[in-house]
């Protein structure tokens, strides 16, 4: 395993939580994205739902261009949103298990009939301002973490590239701002 | 566009998104909070799920158009996912970064976030809706002013 390559005390630093809960749910991720690619060629990104659901109830023309997509576009984001939940009642509420799955400890848990829910502590003004930014720069920015991280990367796309260093390096910087202005959670 | 689709386009669709989703929840990218100690270096796991995502899918972009010319679903050529660059990937990554960065999450994220039951990321998606329609009603309104420029000469 990696740790016999690195420091132990390193590595626990490095990565607390371990690495197999995180590499396993990106293998998914990309398999995810890759079924569709190998039925359909169509690479995938989660953004472009914000723009074409609102071509149902608006007329700009920068929603309608998105019409042909829009009814698949919203079955893949309730697939993600029911792919989520089967993970909730599995792994999260602790009906399955496996030593490639490390249970967390942020955030806050409440059981319901047996399902294991989770909540965020992160405070309804980040996300909503957090989400109002995501809305504007990945539709400006022509893709997202999905697009471009995913599909665009795996393309070599040397748009896709600038553009993850871009979103990635602002990222970090906004975060540790935050961070040593003390705003938590 | 209602040209017919093939009967398995919709479920491929949604069991894609299915694998995909369960992937983000699995992986706690789905949670906020460990973006956020992703990008503060509290915790650097999260590089296995962006790279991890991004090792499979590139193998099949590579592979695929290879052993065939066109996918079996839509008779779409199989292509990469190529975007033209210029300013506004700077300016939107920049965007989306301060966003990304200030609340912990992403669209896709978002959508599963609300799968394993953070009925608290409703507050970012509406944030989401509200700065995508933003950004849209600028962009069609600058558009058309510059078509009718155009076709004013």
């Amino acid at each position: 395993m990696v740790t016999e390559f690195i420091d132990p005390t390193l590595y626990e630093s490095l990565f607390p939580a371990g690495i197999s809960r995180y590499a396993v749910g990106g293998l998914l991720v990309g398999l995810g994205a890759v079924v569709i690619y190998l039925g359909t060629g169509i690479a995938a990104g989660a953004s472009t739902f914000l723009e074409s659901t609102l071509s149902y109830v608006s007329d700009q023309s920068r929603f309608q261009r998105y019409r042909s997509s829009r009814d698949w576009r919203i079955v893949f984001t309730f697939g993600i949103i029911a792919g989520a939940a089967l993970y909730a009642v599995t792994f999260q509420s602790g009906l399955l298990s496996s030593g490639l799955y490390q249970p967390g400890t942020t955030g806050e848990t409440r059981d319901i009939a047996g399902v294991t829910i989770w909540l965020t502590d992160v405070q309804p003004w980040r996300l909503f301002l957090g989400g109002i930014l995501v809305g504007i720069g990945t539709r400006i920015g022509k893709g997202c973490t999905s697009g471009h991280g995913v599909c665009g990367v795996g393309s070599a796309s040397k748009t896709s590239i600038v553009g993850v260093i871009t979103f990635l390096v602002v990222a970090i910087g906004t975060a540790q701002i935050v961070l040593a202005l003390g705003v938590s959670p | 566009m209602p040209q017919k689709r093939h009967s398995l386009f919709m479920p491929l669709i949604f069991v894609g998104g299915l694998i995909f989703g369960f992937g983000l929840g699995f992986s706690h990218m789905a949670r906020p909070e460990v973006v956020l100690h992703f990008l503060q270096f509290a915790d650097f796991g999260l590089v296995f799920v962006m790279g991890g995502a991004a090792v499979v899918s590139g193998i099949a972009f590579a592979v695929t158009p290879r052993l065939s010319d066109r996918a079996p679903l839509t008779g779409k050529l199989y292509g990469r996912r190529l975007k033209s660059f210029d300013r506004n990937v700077l300016i939107g990554g920049g965007i989306f970064g301060v966003g990304w960065g200030l609340s912990g999450i992403c669209p896709g994220a978002a959508y599963a976030s609300l799968g394993v039951g953070n009925v608290t990321i409703l507050w970012a998606l509406a944030g989401m809706f509200v700065g995508a329609y933003l950004q849209g009603y600028w962009r069609s309104h600058r558009s058309d002013a510059e078509r009718a420029a155009v076709g004013a000469d």
